[in-house]
């Protein structure tokens, strides 16, 4: 236990600090999301119907803009073999490296949606919709990112390798996300459909992506 | 304690680096692995860590803590250090010494040992290369195991540090730990030599 809290806040530390990846992704999705109203023009209502997929979609390639970097770092600097050799069984490891880049990289992503929701038009309803299901979502990106983190420093490819494997497995997440943010705003569908396919999805990534990812960083071994 | 390993063969990206390798180190013992460049001696030091995995042969270790692997009780110093430059000296070590676990002593006067104390609160980024090996050098001292798995250990050190790396090194014999160490300069210390692929 105390080894696993080490690793989360040694991850979460390293992203705060000057040049860590926590910044990054925030300023990236400040960008997206604060350029899409210059590119749609002037028109609210229609701001503010695409409002939840533009925050989704900043979130989702924020969070895929840092992901890479996931197991890169600790692999070219030896840190991965000594975890690898440890008593922390890799899948724990991994649950815990994922839970750190969450931390330092996603949920900071949900704290600017109120700010940014103002520039999409969005009302208080909307926009608490929005932040809701990112918190519900976005551990479903961070955890089968991770896996496509893993295969990267397997296969030793970098960044575009492993946004293509990751982007399939994120769709469900982003139509499920942005259709219960719909369904919080306009209807008529139900909130609680959608929404709970969300949740179940970041459940069942919890559960796969430490497993699979800890298998190819072990298969990946030389 | 005794490790022991027979008839270990190494494959690397489809080409045998070496075979039908016997080796046995007991406690107190060093060991010199020499070799040329590319016989494969960071190889067989990865192979006992459990960073690769043998094609044939076994690596075992009897007399040591049952309840642990191999790689569980073995320290590996790698060409790498394992340091991250955002943190300080003294959080990297701690770092090492939450994350590994087991036995563990003052972080603060290894870093005294190797002579880091005066840099603890300065980011790692900012070390030389010699301070990074030293870095990594209190990071075995603070979590003791018994099996060191060194790497070219001696590189970037200068003289004051390789008299000082000596000593651990005896220490850490005196201990009843043992050293698997490949290397191309002697070590320093009395050792048998275990030499792979001919002679260099």
């Amino acid at each position: 236990m105390t080894a696993l809290s080490a690793l989360v806040r040694r991850d979460v530390r390293i992203a705060l600090r000057v040049g860590g990846g926590a910044l990054i992704g925030v300023l990236f999705f400040l960008t997206v999301v604060v350029l899409m109203p210059f590119a749609v023009g002037p028109d609210l209502a229609l701001l503010s119907r695409l409002g939840p997929a533009i925050l989704w979609l900043g979130a989702l390639l924020a969070s895929l803009l840092t992901l890479d970097r996931l197991f890169m770092a600790d692999h070219e600097d030896g840190s991965l073999d000594l975890i690898t050799m440890s008593r922390t069984p890799l899948e724990l490891a991994c649950a815990a490296k994922a839970l750190a880049h969450w931390l330092a990289a996603g949920l900071p992503l949900i704290v600017a949606t109120p700010v940014l929701g103002l520039l999409l038009n969005l009302d208080m309803v909307a926009t608490g919709a929005v932040a809701l299901t990112l918190l519900a979502g976005t551990p479903a990106l961070t955890f089968t990112g991770m896996i496509g983190a893993a295969l990267a420093v397997t296969l030793h490819r970098g960044g575009l390798l492993m946004a293509v494997l990751v982007l399939p497995l994120s769709i469900p997440v982003l139509i499920f996300g942005v259709a219960a943010s719909q369904a919080a705003i306009i209807g008529p569908m139900s909130f609680g459909a959608p929404f709970s396919i969300l949740c179940a999805l970041s459940l069942v990534s919890l559960v796969i992506g430490p497993f699979a990812a800890a298998a190819s960083l072990r298969h990946g071994l030389d | 304690m005794q490790l022991s390993g027979s008839g270990i063969k190494c494959v690397r990206g489809g080409r045998e680096v070496f075979a039908g390798l016997d080796f046995a180190a007991a406690s107190g013992e060093a060991l010199a692995v020499v070799g040329r460049n590319g016989s494969g001696k960071t190889s067989l030091l990865r192979l006992i860590a459990g960073l690769l995995v043998p094609a044939g042969g076994t690596i075992a270790l009897s007399g040591g803590d049952a309840e642990l692997s191999l790689a569980e009780q073995c320290h590996y110093l790698g060409h790498r250090d394992a340091l991250k430059p955002a943190l300080s000296v003294a959080e990297n070590l701690a770092f090492w010494a939450d994350f590994l676990g087991g036995e563990r002593f003052d972080g603060a006067k290894s870093l005294a040992t190797v002579g880091l104390d005066h840099a603890a609160h300065l980011p790692a980024a900012f070390l030389s290369a010699g301070q990074r090996r030293r870095l990594s050098l209190a990071r075995l001292l603070t979590i003791r195991r018994p099996v060191w798995l060194l790497d070219e250990p001696t590189t970037a050190l200068d003289a004051a540090g390789l008299d000082m790396f000596c000593g651990l090194m005896r220490e850490h014999l005196g201990r009843g730990g043992m050293i698997i160490a490949a290397t191309h300069i002697p070590l320093g210390i009395e050792s048998r030599e275990l030499r792979i692929g001919g002679a260099v």
